[in-house]
């Protein structure tokens, strides 16, 4: 009688520590790393200093830029830079295969986001020319990263082409549009690009019926 | 209206700041100093050669006649224009993927 009660409390016993088992495991785990040490970085990557850098850069951005650019890239997060050069940007592709220009003395422009490719396209037709890949990579990487702040990264392109237009364009490397910026997303900017303008203009000019200042 | 924007009346800057951009920290003020004055030039020279041998971009923003912004590409000291009132250096630009 006792031998079969005493099997009977080892298999209970048995049974219940593998039910037991595993979620007991589970919430110990839970509590040590609840109660781990998390490293204030990692790999050089703190988050609170990245902020700080991006104001910095912002304010740095805002000094050197047009008032309007600014205003550009605060509401809508990417700067329109006119091109300059006689002969416009490079059409990659078109179908011919080779490589084509917009007529010479057309108005041409770029989009220059934040660590993607500079976008050339005509403000007027809103066709896509050609995406412009350059980076600007810091290689004594300060704190484990080549990657300059969006803002200072925005600027450096924004220095480049406005002073150098033809070096820089010509270090970068030239592919299709939509290889990295997606074309529909880039439609849309320039659709809110045309709003944002438009809004702009309201503001500035004198609503209707309104008498000006004597 | 930006804080940090120059005072737009200044025609000939006081001094000249020598910065740079700087991943996880934004621009470094590397040197500063006044031009008409021989020991603040010489530094501000050697610092300027220090970051181009580096293998850094220097480009000055300037303001148009016709009141647009735009940046100077300098190699040189001497390219930097009078009026200037900050040299900003940057990595220079390499092909993307």
């Amino acid at each position: 009688m006792l031998l079969a009660l005493s099997a009977t409390v080892i298999v209970i016993v048995a049974l219940l520590w593998d039910l037991a088992w595993p979620p007991l495991k589970d919430a110990y785990e839970r509590h040590r790393a609840r109660r781990a040490l998390v490293p204030a970085s990692m790999d050089g990557y703190d988050p609170g200093r990245e902020r700080r850098a991006e104001q910095r850069a912002r304010e740095l951005l805002c000094s050197c830029v047009n008032e309007e650019e600014w205003a550009m890239y605060r509401d809508l997060g990417f700067i329109r830079v006119w091109g300059s050069l006689a002969q416009g940007p490079a059409r990659s592709g078109g179908g011919s295969g080779g490589e084509r220009r917009p007529a010479p003395g057309a108005p041409y422009a770029y989009l220059v986001y934040p660590h993607k490719p500079i976008v050339a396209y005509l403000p007027q037709t809103r066709e896509l020319l050609s995406e412009y890949c350059v980076e600007f990579p810091d290689e004594t990487r300060p704190y484990g990263s080549a990657r300059l702040p969006d803002s200072d990264d925005v600027l450096a392109k924004w220095m480049a082409l406005t002073g150098d237009e033809r070096r820089v364009i010509g270090l970068a490397n030239l592919h299709l549009p939509g290889r990295q910026v997606d074309p529909k997303h880039v439609r849309r900017d320039l659709w809110r690009l045309a709003q944002w303008e438009r809004a702009r203009l309201e503001r500035s000019s004198p609503s209707e019926g309104s008498v000006p200042a004597p | 209206m930006c804080p940090a924007r120059p005072w737009p009346f200044a025609i000939i800057a006081l001094t000249v700041r020598l910065l740079r951009m700087k991943p996880g920290h934004g621009e470094v003020l590397l040197a500063e100093g006044d031009v008409d004055v021989r020991e603040d030039e010489e530094r501000l020279v050697e610092e300027f050669r220090r970051q181009l041998d580096a293998g850094m971009w220097a480009a000055v923003p300037l303001q148009s006649v016709a009141g647009r912004r735009e940046a100077v590409m300098v190699k040189t000291f001497d390219q930097v224009p009078r009026e200037a009132d900050r040299v900003i250096f940057f990595p220079r630009a390499a092909g993307g993927a």
